[in-house]
């Protein structure tokens, strides 16, 4: 439900984007998202789609470059990989887990004219 | 929709602003608090509309920014005014029906005999909990967010100056009863509280992770519902430190009393560690004035 307020903070940065770089189309743009960035990327597809039109993105090709989830065990004193927040280590079964990436919601690169 | 401070989202209202132009910290036409009536706030109309005129060729424009990177400024603009008030402010988030608002009366009854308290309370629609908050006495802002299923940072700034004579005290800050959305938006707080009854099933800290992880503190509320209910608090307990290594818990129940006090003493503690800080702060600020002479 949230997505649609990231849709439009989406939009409100690419305007104030447009302006500081001088453009004035977005055609396509690139988004690193988590695993664990709380966002549903087909919802955000969906609203992103809704609230780019009659603005600078409309018809933009939305591309997520989806980032994959990384936590240190704190156990195996190494990197593991992880899905979820309450996931446990892979290797050891422990809990003990610090997040090191996979919480990312971010515009990485846009194509504009 | 504002371009200067992005005031967008849809249908939010926030009691003692106008409905149609809300946003005095950004602009001349100052708007006076709602007369006589209560304060309320509304935020109009849709998103961003904004043009840029102009071609030019196609290219490629390297970014790297967070999308609620917005969200993330109001925020922390929110954190220096807090700090500047010695205000201990809270989010406390839960699911409807937790029992909030009713944690939140008795809690303020308590500390409304000690220092200044005040609440914002967020829900879609009605001021019924606002109304609720000032039955007890104390100062309440509602903001109704209209289809928003969050408070975010900005909205928060605006209640706030509703509150201009608050300072030195607690302010909580009731968000919209949702356990998915509020997460992920930052609103200057000093720790997110969630609120989770005995009534709603104990895996919820695992069905909604990233609520938990927010969380620095969990007040499972309801408990003296416990004889009733197929609860079990040690796995609720476990579940939650899965996603949160070091979430504090307090067992409490607003109906009976129990755990109040070790919730006033988490309270009272947090606001102390708050003033000290600005004492320290304050302090060397003189330092470097006195330095000076």
């Amino acid at each position: 439900m949230h997505e649609m307020s990231i849709a439009e903070s989406l939009i409100q940065l690419l305007e104030e984007q447009a302006l500081a770089q001088q453009f004035s189309r977005v055609r396509k743009l690139w988004l690193e998202i988590g695993p664990l960035a709380s966002v549903d990327v087909p919802s955000l597809q969906f609203c992103f789609e809704a609230v780019s039109r009659h603005t600078l993105a409309e018809a933009a090709v939305l591309e997520i470059i989806e980032v994959p989830g990384l936590a240190w065990c704190l156990g195996c004193e190494a990197r593991v990989d992880i899905h979820q927040r309450f996931d446990a280590c892979p290797k050891c079964g422990s809990y003990r887990l610090q997040v090191i990436q996979g919480d990312e919601l971010r515009v990485k690169e846009l194509e504009v004219d | 929709m504002c371009s200067v401070c992005g005031c967008a989202e849809g249908e939010t209202r926030i009691e003692g602003m106008d409905q149609h132009h809300h946003h005095h910290h950004h602009h001349e036409e100052a708007v006076a608090p709602g007369a006589g009536g209560p304060p309320l706030l509304h935020f109009g109309q849709g998103v961003a509309r904004a043009h840029v005129p102009g071609l030019s060729q196609q290219r490629m424009v390297q970014i790297e920014q967070d999308i609620l990177a917005k969200n993330d400024r109001y925020a922390r603009q929110n954190r220096e005014e807090f700090a500047r008030r010695s205000l201990f402010a809270l989010n406390l988030v839960s699911s409807p029906g937790s029992g909030k608002t009713s944690l939140l009366t008795r809690t303020l009854k308590t500390l409304n005999q000690r220092f200044p308290v005040a609440v914002i309370e967020g829900d879609q629609q009605t001021s019924n909990d606002a109304d609720r908050i000032r039955q007890t006495g104390v100062q309440a802002v509602q903001i109704n967010t209209g289809k928003g299923c969050h408070l975010d940072a900005h909205m928060v700034g605006h209640a706030l100056e509703q509150l201009e004579a608050l300072h030195g005290g607690v302010l909580f800050i009731e968000n919209v009863g949702n356990l998915v959305c509020p997460a992920a938006f930052d609103l200057g707080e000093a720790h997110k509280v969630a609120i989770l009854s005995v009534t709603e099933g104990e895996d919820k800290p695992i069905k909604y992770p990233d609520m938990f992880h927010a969380a620095d503190l969990l007040l499972l509320n309801k408990v003296d519902l416990l004889p009733y209910l197929n609860f079990d608090v040690e796995a609720c307990i476990d579940y939650a430190r899965r996603v949160k290594q070091d979430i504090q818990v307090i067992q409490i129940s607003a109906q009976t009393g129990e755990g109040m006090q070790e919730w006033l003493d988490w309270l009272l503690a947090g606001r102390s560690r708050l003033i000290n800080q600005r004492l320290r702060e304050l302090d060397r600020e003189a330092q470097a004035l006195k330095a000076l002479l």
